[in-house]
């Protein structure tokens, strides 16, 4: 059965460590990292690797700091 | 075969679905960690970029946290003075009928100073689109009491919370512009979910398609979070709007093709 892959890439360094984005995943596969950015935010980073590429997070995001890639395999 | 998939082969150009539009510029946001105000611009700009009439549409910008808009949106601007954003696309809709026209505006802007210029654009049915983004507060200047802010709910200038019999009741100004019959659009959304992202775009495209049609005023609010001035953390303040703001200002459309759907 075709499945997909996704991926995304923030902007650590324009991201601002609001959290909305979190409760967005479905698949909870992201979380804010315990380093900081330039401006001293925790930003935001796919830790799990469960990401399908739904592109929630980013459509939520205010600054616009998420890009999203999706494969399928 | 799928251990093999690594993160440099999906993040390539043929597998990219989604990415900040073009029409939003690369300048760092202003606004406040979770505030609504960023989402509402990236759709405002994605609608247009989507329609095609990045060249013809011309916004304006209000006084309030979004003073700046012109920097962050890609398209011709012009700022207004306080209150006066419909005045300002009354003009530019008049001169140049074939531009899409769409004012920004917070409710301090709106429905305080400017409500005369407000309502009179309503009732004149000038066909321009207002996207209204409704905090509860005047956001730029220290959430102070507006006139949209909640029964009991607290602010600078009402730190006991807003008692109606002193500062009157809250302000639902849509509803009320709905009832003019210069209106012919007129939808309530939010932005603090994936879902009501799609939906308060698909109400922004309306509007815009609308305009064209030239039957009158076109309009969408957008009930957001002032996390500042609410003086809670951004995930706090969006369930605090769904258990507070939504009651008193429900989500959904009020007046579609001239009539009223919802009182
Ligand atoms: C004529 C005039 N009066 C008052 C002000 C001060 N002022 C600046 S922003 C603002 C309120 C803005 O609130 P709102 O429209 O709700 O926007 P927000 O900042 O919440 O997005 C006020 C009163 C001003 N700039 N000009
Ligand atoms: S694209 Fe979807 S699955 Fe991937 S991190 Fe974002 S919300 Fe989660
Ligand atoms: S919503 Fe955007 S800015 Fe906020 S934490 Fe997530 S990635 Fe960062
Ligand atoms: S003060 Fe309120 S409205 Fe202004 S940017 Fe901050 S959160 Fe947004």
């Amino acid at each position: 059965m075709a499945k997909v892959i996704g991926e995304i890439v923030v902007d650590i360094e324009r991201c601002k460590g609001c959290e909305v984005c979190l409760d967005a995943c479905p698949t909870q596969t992201i979380a804010m990292v315990d380093e900081v950015n330039g401006k001293g935010y925790h930003y935001m980073q796919n830790i799990h690797n469960a990401c399908t590429g739904c592109t929630n997070c980013a459509i939520v995001c205010p600054d616009g700091v998420i890009t999203v890639y999706r494969v399928k395999v | 075969m799928e251990e093999t998939i690594t993160k440099s082969d999906i993040i390539k150009p043929e597998n990219l679905v989604y990415k900040k539009t073009d029409l939003m510029t690369d300048n760092v946001l202003s606004y406040c960690p979770g505030c609504g105000h960023g989402t509402t611009h990236r759709i405002i700009m994605e609608t247009i970029e989507e329609m095609g009439v990045q060249k013809d549409t011309i916004g304006i910008a209000p006084v309030g946290c979004s003073v700046l808009a012109y920097e962050f949106m890609n398209i011709d601007m012009q700022q207004a003075a306080h209150g006066r954003a419909p005045a300002l696309a009354t003009a530019i809709k008049r001169l140049l009928p074939y531009k899409t026209v769409f004012t920004y505006q917070g409710d301090g802007d709106l429905a305080a100073i400017g409500t005369a210029e407000t309502i009179h654009a309503a009732n004149r049915g000038e066909n321009i689109t207002i996207i209204f983004i409704n905090n509860g507060i005047y956001g730029m200047t220290g959430g102070q009491m507006a006139p949209t802010t909640l029964e009991g709910m607290k602010s600078s200038t009402t730190p006991y919370g807003r008692d109606w019999e002193m500062m009157g009741h809250p302000l639902k100004i849509t509803e009320l512009l709905a009832q003019l019959p210069g209106t012919y659009f007129v939808s309530r959304q939010a932005v603090h979910t994936p879902a009501n992202v799609r939906k308060t775009k698909k109400a922004i495209r309306n509007a815009f398609e609308l305009q064209k049609l030239n039957r009158g005023m076109t309009f969408v609010e957008v009930v957001s979070n002032c996390n500042s001035g609410w003086k809670m953390t951004p995930v706090q303040a969006n369930q605090w709007m769904v258990e507070n703001m939504f009651p008193f200002y429900p989500l959904g459309d009020i007046k579609v093709d001239g009539e009223l759907v919802k009182k």
